[in-house]
């Protein structure tokens, strides 16, 4: 009891006379603010990316691909083919039949409406069940387009980034223009990024025949993936995988994620070194302008174990004020902030907005307290050490 | 320089505080290294591709394959010295995340094309004696520790075998090296007689076309004949220079890079604005000792000097060691783990960080050296 009641008079005392070293506890809160501001501000990017690809994934839908292809890119599958695995056990059924969308991707070329680049759009031929797999799609503006026609529908995210993609205008495709005629929604999911249109008429203009390059199936339940699994690959008509829509999207977004982290690591790595010095530097001034304050405490009795610890609360203190800093400016900077990047696995384009999360947020405030922590350490350890007598004597 | 043991002696007045400086500026300029390579890996080394290369695809993307047989009526264009073409293979070696680029290439025409990939003689001609053969660029042969002579299985994502064999084996006869450091040396290169006999579909179809031109400045002209050549035939193409194509290619990434480097760029400043303020204040406080230097006869130059060269030297210091350290941390590789294709320091880069580490030093010592410049003898002694 008596030893709490040391540190807390003497951290009431120190944090109060913090107003007279303003200088240099701004300069530790400024440089901790920075670690956090980055820490975040970099995670945010690769939280949203990971965002815009996995939030349209669902346990209970599969896609399907040809053996080997790691995208849909990659992959080619036959109007048989197609046809065979919607016919799979475990493939959900409705009043239209089974709920299983044959899907053709190609890529355009449009240009990105900030640098007014060319950059790889994603085109999805789609026939009705695709509706039906992905309920969570609304058409928000315009109407949907109509089967048989040369009519498109735009995903907000791809209608936000690329110029051209304007209710009302149109594009052209394989020599010949289409209408867009609708701007659609899918729950902040990677098809907001794409331009949809009708599978046959894609098909011929980009002389496909009848081929497609993914089955999108949604299943009975979630626990019916095993057995629609099983039952494709031991099909020896098809020569397919099958995998659950999360674990493909997850996978899908790997490589931009490694890139965007590992880089945001080791940068938030290097300015973590930074701030501990700089918070080392404030409180070792703290310390050696208050040494003969310190040596008095000592000599009234105060041990030496209240004087590390309220060296160290001080330190956290102020690192958690700047964390907490770094944070909010992080969060009205970059939430929300929008951008598109290339995505190397589908080589297409995933329109995002950054996002700070809570936990983003969290970890931004542990990373604050550990530099304070290990910055306060030796100041707090010099303090408590300090010869009384000698001390007590200096200028 | 006859002054030299007194600046030490001030440097080492407050050792602490001297240290801190030294350390926060050696940090800034590790920064500064990273942000430099970090740039130059989203601009995927634009500033040195060849000015006379075309990159000829597909009109409505580079996905969509090409016909083999444009290769010889692109030769008879007038312009183009030669043509030669690769094909987009994208493989996985082991597991999806060792991403490089894999493409089957006529061998010869390929290399005479790219002669900044070097490839030892007796290599080339393994490589031309060998069906199944191919080369690697030294960065992937290191990152995998593959050796001249390995067997390399590649399974194919996209290009099947014939009988639906998913599995390429290829022999590695051979590893090119860079000329200059932004070369790309993470290229596996095949045999595209090996692989268009044994694919299983798309045979004669290729990824796009590389043509060298014979005048460099005539470049547009050239690609807008190669388009007109090409125009209203089932396969239409697309033909820019290189640069531009690389640089069409990196802007698809992005403002991810613009956003780190504006980023990282703060960050160097501001702890530069730190660690200024820092040397500055250690100056300020012994304004009375320079007093006493001055009433013993030192003038308001030799003082001046004294100073400037005090947070020179420590500013120099720490910029120095910083690029140092930060050119070998770079020389061990990205630390995506070879997710970016380059990743080093512009030589340029390293004089511009001296220059600014010795600009920090002036900017930091110029005020407190010039208020101890002119500061009064008396005035100075008698504060405190």
């Amino acid at each position: 009891m008596r030893w709490l009641s040391q540190v807390s008079s003497i951290t009431l005392f120190n944090l109060r006379s913090m107003l007279q070293r303003k200088g240099s506890a701004a300069a530790a809160i400024f440089g901790i603010a920075g670690v956090v501001l980055v820490f975040v501000a970099v995670l945010s990017i690769a939280q949203g990316f990971r965002y815009a690809m996995t939030a349209s994934g669902r346990e209970d839908t599969a896609i399907v691909l040809r053996s080997g292809a790691s995208s849909e890119m990659m992959s080619g599958l036959g109007r048989e083919e197609t046809r065979i695995v919607a016919e799979t056990a475990g493939v959900a059924r409705s009043s239209q039949g089974q709920v299983a969308s044959p899907e053709l991707f190609v890529i355009i070329d449009l240009p990105k409406r900030s640098t007014n680049t060319s950059a790889n759009v994603p085109l999805r031929g789609v026939e009705e069940p695709a509706f039906e797999v992905r309920d969570g799609l609304q058409i928000i503006e315009g109407r949907n387009f109509a089967w048989g026609r040369n009519e498109v529908i735009v995903g907000v995210g791809a209608a936000r980034e690329f110029s051209g993609l304007d209710l009302g205008g149109s594009i052209e495709v394989g020599g010949e223009q289409w209408a867009i005629v609708g701007i659609f929604e899918d729950g902040g999911g990677i098809s907001e990024s794409e331009v949809w249109t009708d599978a046959r008429l894609l098909q011929s203009s980009y002389r496909r025949g009848d081929s497609f390059q993914s089955v999108y199936a949604k299943l009975d339940s979630v626990d019916s993936f095993g057995e629609f699994q099983d039952e494709l690959s031991t099909d020896p008509r098809v020569n397919v995988t099958a995998t659950r829509q999360t674990d493909y999207y997850s996978e899908q977004s790997t490589m931009v994620t490694a890139i965007i982290t590992g880089l945001g690591t080791l940068i938030a790595v290097l300015m973590g070194f930074g701030a501990i010095i700089g918070a080392f530097n404030t409180m070792y001034t703290a310390v050696s302008s208050r040494t003969r304050e310190i040596a008095t405490l000592r000599a009234l009795g105060f041990k030496a174990g209240p004087i590390v610890v309220s060296v160290l609360i001080e330190s956290v203190v102020l690192a958690v004020i700047g964390g907490f800093v770094g944070g909010t400016l992080a969060y009205v900077i970059f939430d929300g902030f929008r951008a598109a990047t290339i995505n190397f696995q589908s080589f297409s384009q995933v329109a995002f907005t950054f996002s700070v999360t809570p936990t983003l947020l969290i970890q931004g405030a542990i990373l604050a307290a550990f530099i304070g922590l290990i910055g306060g350490l030796v100041p707090a350890i010099h303090a408590a050490r300090l010869p009384v007598a000698a001390a007590l004597r200096q200028v | 320089m006859k002054y030299a043991h007194l600046i030490w002696s001030n440097l080492k007045r407050k050792k602490v505080r001297t240290t801190l400086t030294f350390l926060s500026i050696l940090i800034a300029f590790i920064l500064f290294g990273y942000m430099v390579a970090i740039k130059t890996a989203f601009d995927m080394g634009v500033s040195v591709v060849g000015e006379d290369r075309l990159v000829v695809r597909h009109k409505v993307s580079i996905v969509q394959l090409l016909p083999e047989s444009y290769e010889a009526r692109m030769e008879d264009l007038e312009g183009v010295a030669e043509a030669t073409h690769a094909t987009w293979f994208g493989g996985v070696y082991q597991r999806p995340s060792n991403f490089f680029a894999q493409m089957p290439v006529k061998p010869e025409e390929y290399m005479a094309m790219y002669p900044e990939f070097i490839l030892p003689e007796e290599q080339m001609d393994a490589w031309l004696s060998t069906r199944t053969g191919a080369i690697a660029g030294r960065a992937t042969a290191e990152r995998f520790g593959w050796e001249v002579g390995d067997r390399i299985p590649i399974q194919a994502t996209i290009w099947l075998r014939q009988g639906g064999e998913q599995t390429w084996e290829f022999d590695l006869v051979g590893i090119y090296d860079g000329a200059e450091q932004a070369t790309d040396t993470t290229q596996f290169l095949f045999r595209y007689d090996y692989f268009d006999e044994a694919r299983q579909m798309g045979r004669g179809a290729i990824g796009w076309y590389l043509v060298r031109v014979d005048d460099p400045d005539r470049a547009a002209q050239v690609a807008d004949a190669i388009d007109a050549e090409f125009a209203n035939s089932p396969a239409e193409t697309s033909a820019e220079t290189e640069m531009a194509f690389i640089q069409g290619f990196a802007k698809q990434v992005g403002n991810i890079g613009a956003i780190m480097v504006g980023v990282l760029s703060a960050v160097f400043f501001t702890i530069l604005l730190v660690a200024g303020n820092t040397m500055a204040q250690a100056v300020r406080e012994r304004l009375n000792e320079i007093g006493v230097l001055k009433a013993i006869g030192f003038t308001d130059g030799q003082v001046l000097g004294m100073v400037l060269a005090e947070s020179c030297l420590l500013a120099l210091l720490g910029g120095v060691v910083g690029l140092l350290i930060v050119w070998y941390l770079i020389s061990l590789g990205d630390p995506t783990g070879g997710a970016l294709p380059i990743f080093f320091i512009p030589p340029g880069a390293f004089t511009i960080g001296v220059a600014m580490a010795a600009g920090l030093g002036l900017l930091a010592g110029i005020f407190p050296a010039l208020q101890a410049s002119r500061l009064r003898v008396a005035d100075a002694l008698r504060r405190d």
